[in-house]
């Protein structure tokens, strides 16, 4: 088969675009990344049909001059769920920005958190040594000094990511960058 | 067989109903349950003494050469009378053992029996993977049991100790399964044992083989986790850590021993560890002062004076090895229940503070007497005969020359000597001991039947004993397959298990022993501190600790290295591998020479170009709406390349998709600010620059050489065929999505669900479901949308009495309408919206229809009824998308997915696959003849969970987004009103 080099440039630079804009923080531009290259994979299936363009339908073409049916078949499962994704990434950036009054993806607190213990050297807190209270009230105690503890933590991570606690809604991103 | 495994399953599962019904008397239901295996053994006693072995075979997965294989032979036997016996009797005492206050006592209930029924699969399976599912099954529910009490930290981490270790274990020992499996060509055990395989692979086998034995009957160096495990409920003790689960390694060893035991490192390892652990364990009972881990210990020791008779590899040691057994699976479960006994009538374990227990309760203490003699190996009961039997199995080895004989009975001497003290310090110290005074206890006597167990199996013991005077036959059907299996069928076995040999060496050996054991009794003090004098330099309990602590540092540097918790960061490490590996391989392709052409039509070039400009915009626009409208201008020119390349189901559908999906943004970026804030990532720019432009390319260029690549033919290319003879249409790509591919498809829909269910619940902070509002359910006027200020007086002026005006004549073009704010009415959109609306309805019932035949389906259908509601939303608002469509989305969908499923199943009756289209051929009044294709359902469901995915969408980003602004006050500058367009922004 020859390549035809016209979709091939398109479908390069639709998936440069998309990838750059998925390299993002914020989930709309995220989105709008997926579906660019969402959109380039669209033209690498009908790439990849091969050179005839005759509608796949019996009767309304030769079958020898019938595009492949098959990869017409998988993309437009995958259209049908990208709206479906879309509709989801735009629900979940509703959610952040109603949280966070913005719509960006943060790093993750957790991974932070696990950042730290490796710096300090220190195990999870699923190991959990012999010594220590063995009692069940005791170790209830301890259990939830851990978790305030952690949660400290956690908080003070998020001010890092965010520049404001966890339920302020004072809004730091409003500065827009001009082109 | 498997008919006994499955009983004590069933009963298993139904043991949380009893329980939630009867309380704790449920296990007096119970106990029956073991009982049925234990009568069914019983039941065959006359075959297997005559040497019978009773096979079953079932065939499993046959491309895997796995079958449910079970054999009944004679240790098999012997361990399944032990297990359901012992089982009946622990079951039973559970009842007085719990209060109906004790927690957890449901599933305590089902994973006991669970245990049991695990225990017999495990000393019955003939194949070694089906061994090891049991084995791990054991693991498993001695994990749950363990770790019952899961409040406590100390049990949890009991729990985890024995979980880790023995999985640990399991792990080598299935790697070892394996190895012999595959050079023997079989799974099956008794093939395995009658090939005799030899060679160096067999060693390395038997070496992981006997890993998991070691780890899972707590022998050396893998003892400690049973003195921890001893946090588990008594009865969990008694039955798993004396009488069953501890014993599966020894019967592994007792298993494998006639085929395996003059394989080089078979001796040495288990009679080294054998008698590291039988002493270990002896000197550590006699530290102890709680009765329990004084078991517990005693129960390591006499696991290793267990292995080292099997390790030993002659037929007589193996049979004494067999009997000390049986005498500890008996006298140990029996003193087990007594500590339970104890523990529950004064509160304490401590032999500091308990006294006066004989009086109290006489019978626990005869019982109690009975088993701590069999275990000191007493004169006249089964201990005693078990022990005499396993010296003069030693002692026969003595003749050739060999030190290692000696050695060990020297361990199993002083082994007998600490064994005969600590039992004297558990009897004593339980029953009468006086000495620390410190704060005695106060006995409240428990229940006859409770102290029963203790008094039957100490009894049994004696009875066992006595049973001994003639020689103890039930273990000759062992001996005999041990002796078959090392090819040695003509020699006799010669019984040694009897009660009395007369006044011989061994038994006078045996009496030192006990002096010995009561004088280091009797001098216990000095004993205590000579013991405090030695401590230990280094633990196991210490190196496990060190390993789960180097495993848990190294997993958290692994995971702070890799784990960033960056999105860019991890996405950008997966596209550099698609960059680096396909990337190089591509620049060495020699591909690259093909021909090649510029476009096949004119009108590629044009749509290419304008989609590049828009991508290009679209990456670098800083405008939320500007990127959505460009991106759907890159959406648009794929439709179009669809439709000139021979794709009109996909060109209708990606148009339908990108109308709804641009819509569906500016819902969705009401709220958010006009413009990305650009703060985190400015410095980042060209390096994302570079990953992008470099990754396109690659991808270019993989298509490029791909598609220069290509000789075969498409596997599509009978599509046609099949497509009208088997599917009944025309339409192949709808055939493949109904039909060939339909499973693609199911879990394509699935998505959508979730994806639907998903939205729903981001976007609701309530709940979904809520009550539907209609129009004419409203009291009171709305003013939905309303702008407020944006409008002069008299335009709104104007709008409401052209309103009016048409309202008076008498009809509502669209009822919602009236719910809308003046300013938002628009006459003619809700006149063409009344329109348009049913004819839209109609369309999407034809497309759904048409679509086997002609361009059209489910999807498209769908999509076609979304637009029509989210054309009545825009006209009228959300209570006019309530009038519209007046049922729970949820419902929709989960009717949709019910039909589609549905239609799968019921394919599955008629034609015996699922999705299995069946044409049929009918006239209908008025039609005339139809041709049904029953996959015509299964795109129905397909039809509704798309509708549904619509209408969720529009009530979640629509509708419900409309009620939290109006509800916040807010409609300010910066977010977009619905309805204003999209081309407006720029």
């Amino acid at each position: 088969m020859s390549p035809n080099l016209t979709l091939i440039i398109t479908m390069g630079v639709l998936f440069a675009a998309g990838v750059y804009l998925i390299l993002e923080r914020s989930l709309t531009r995220i989105l709008v990344g997926i579906l660019l290259m969402s959109n380039a994979t669209a033209i690498l299936f009908i790439l990849i049909s091969g050179p005839n363009r005759g509608v796949p339908i019996i009767g309304m073409s030769p079958e020898d001059q019938m595009s492949d049916p098959l990869p017409q078949a998988m993309f437009l499962t995958a259209i049908v769920i990208g709206l479906g994704l879309t509709g989801f990434v735009l629900a979940l950036a509703h959610r952040t920005w109603q949280l966070n009054r913005n719509d960006e993806v943060q790093d993750d607190i957790e991974d932070r958190r696990i950042i730290r213990l490796a710096q300090r050297d220190k195990e999870s807190s699923t190991y959990e040594p012999d010594e220590g209270p063995d009692d069940s009230h005791e170790a209830s105690d301890e259990v939830s000094d851990t978790d305030s503890r952690q949660a400290a933590e956690a908080e003070e991570i998020y001010l890092q990511l965010h520049g404001r606690r966890i339920n302020d809604p004072k809004d730091p991103d409003e500065e827009v960058d001009s082109e | 067989m498997l008919a006994q495994i499955v009983i004590v399953t069933v009963a298993a599962l139904i043991a949380p109903t009893l329980v939630r019904f009867l309380g704790r008397r449920a296990f007096l239901l119970l106990a029956i349950v073991p009982l049925i295996p234990f009568i069914w053994a019983l039941s065959l006693s006359d075959e297997i003494l005559e040497g019978e072995i009773l096979q079953q075979n079932i065939p499993w997965i046959e491309s895997l050469d796995f079958s449910i294989a079970f054999e009944l032979d004679g240790l098999a036997w012997i361990m399944v009378l032990i297990v359901s016996g012992i089982g009946a009797l622990v079951v039973f005492y559970c009842n007085y053992y719990f209060t109906d206050a004790s927690r957890g006592l449901r599933s305590f209930a089902a994973y006991l029996l669970a245990f049991v029924a695990s225990m017999l699969g495990l000393v019955l399976a003939n194949d070694l993977l089906l061994l090891f599912l049991f084995w791990e099954l054991t693991t498993v529910f001695s994990y749950l049991l363990i770790g019952h009490n899961a409040e406590s930290k100390s049990s949890r981490r009991a729990a985890m100790k024995a979980l880790m270790v023995t999985t640990a274990g399991g792990l080598a020992m299935f790697v070892g399964f394996l190895i012999l499996g595959v050079q023997v060509g079989s799974m099956e055990i008794s093939v395995i044992l009658d090939a005799e395989p030899r060679g160096s692979l067999i060693t390395v086998a038997i070496a992981l083989v006997l890993i998991g034995a070691l780890s899972k009957s707590a022998l050396f160096p893998f003892h400690f986790w049973l003195p921890s495990a001893m946090a588990a409920p008594t009865p969990v003790s008694a039955y798993l850590h004396a009488a069953a689960m501890v014993k599966a390694g020894i019967y592994l060893i007792a298993r494998f021993a006639p085929a395996f035991a003059d394989v080089e490192i078979w001796r040495p390892t288990i009679i080294i560890a054998g008698c590291i652990t039988t002493l270990i364990g002896g000197w550590q009972a006699l530290k102890q002062t709680d009765l329990k881990l004084m078991l517990a210990y005693g129960t390591i020791s006499q696991l290793g004076l267990m292995a080292i008779f099997f390790g030993v590899g002659t037929v007589e040691a193996a049979v004494a090895g067999l009997a000390l057994l049986i005498a500890h699976a008996v006298f140990k479960s029996s003193l087990f229940m007594s500590v339970g006994v104890i523990d529950r009538a004064t509160g304490t374990r401590d032999i500091r503070r308990l006294h006066g227990l004989w009086n109290a309760m006489p019978l626990l203490s005869i019982g109690m007497v009975l088993s701590a003699l069999s275990m000191a190996a007493v004169i006249p009961t089964f201990g005693f005969v078990a022990k005499e039997a396993a010296f003069g199995s030693l002692a026969a080895e003595w003749g050739n020359s060999a030190l290692w004989p000696i050695l060990t009975f020297v361990a199993v001497f002083v082994s007998a000597v600490l064994t005969a003290a600590y039992a004297l310090r558990f009897v004593y110290g339980a029953l009468s001991g006086s000495d620390g005074a410190a704060s005695p206890v106060r006995v409240r006597p428990r229940p006859l039947l409770s102290q029963a167990p203790t008094a039957f199996l100490g009894l049994f013991g004696v009875v066992l004993g006595f049973w001994s005077i003639k020689p103890f036959i039930f273990l000759d059907p062992y001996a005999d397959e041990f002796l078959d299996q090392q090819g040695n069928a003509a020699a006799q076995f010669h019984n040694e298990v009897i009660l009395w040999h007369g006044f011989n060496l061994i038994f006078t050996l045996s009496l030192v022993a006990l002096v010995l054991g009561a004088v280091m009794f009797w001098q216990r003090k000095r004993f205590a501190k000579l013991q405090a004098m030695l401590h230990q330099p280094i633990s196991a309990d210490g190196i496990y600790h060190g390993i789960m602590r180097g495993i848990d540092r190294f997993a958290v540097e692994v995971t702070g290295a890799t784990q960033r918790g960056s999105l860019p960061l991890y996405l950008s490490t997966i596209l550099i591998v698609v960059i680096v590996i396909p990337g190089t391989l591509l620049i060495l392709s020699p591909n690259w020479f093909g021909n090649f052409v510029w476009f096949e039509s004119p009108l590629q070039p044009f749509v290419g170009v304008i989609m590049i400009i828009a991508a290009i915009a679209a990456a670098r626009s800083r405008r939320r709406l500007r990127a959505v409208a460009l991106l759907g201008v890159t959406g648009y020119g794929v439709a179009i390349l669809f439709a000139f390349n021979g794709a009109p189901d996909l060109a209708l559908t990606q148009v339908l998709v990108e109308t709804v999906s641009l819509v569906f943004f500016v819902f969705a970026m009401r709220r958010l600010p006009t413009h990305f804030s650009n703060r985190p990532l400015r410095r980042s720019r060209f390096l994302r620059l570079l990953v992008g432009v470099v990754f396109g390319a690659t991808m270019a260029g993989v298509t490029y050489v791909a598609i220069s690549a290509r000789t075969a033919n498409p596997i599509s290319d009978d599509f046609a065929k099949w497509a009208y003879e088997v599917g009944g249409g025309k339409n192949i790509v709808n055939v493949i999505l109904v039909d060939i591919r339909a499973w693609d498809t199911m879990g394509e829909i699935s998505f959508l669900v979730a994806a639907a269910t998903g939205v729903a619940s981001l976007v609701f902070i309530k709940r979904r479901n809520a009550r539907i509002v209609r129009p004419t359910d409203l009291e009171g006027p709305k003013q939905v949308w309303g702008l407020d200020d944006t409008m002069t007086l008299s335009v709104r002026q104007s709008v409401v009495e052209g309103n009016e005006a048409s309202d008076r004549e008498g009809f509502t073009w669209l009822r919602g309408g009236a719910t809308l704010a003046p300013e938002r009415r628009s006459i003619i959109f809700e006149v063409v919206t009344r329109l348009i609306f049913h004819t839209m309805i109609i369309f999407s019932i034809y497309l759904l229809f048409a679509g086997h035949n002609r361009p059209g389906g489910g999807f498209a259908a769908g999509l076609v009824v979304g637009v029509a509601l989210l054309v009545r939303y825009l006209a009228g608002g959300r209570y006019e998308l309530a009038e519209a469509l007046p049922i729970d989305a949820g419902r929709i969908l989960g009717i949709g997915l019910m039909i589609a499923v549905g239609s799968g199943i019921a394919a599955m009756f008629y034609t015996g696959t699922m999705f299995q289209s069946e044409i049929i051929h009918f006239t209908w009044p008025v039609f005339g003849e139809v041709k049904l294709v029953t996959s015509l359902f299964f795109d129905i469901g397909v039809y509704l969970v798309v509708v549904g995915l619509m209408l969720d969408v529009l009530r979640s980003l629509g509708a419900e987004l409309d009620i939290q602004m109006e509800d916040e006050g807010e409609d300010s500058g910066d977010s977009v009103p619905v309805g204003s367009g999209v081309s407006s922004e720029s």
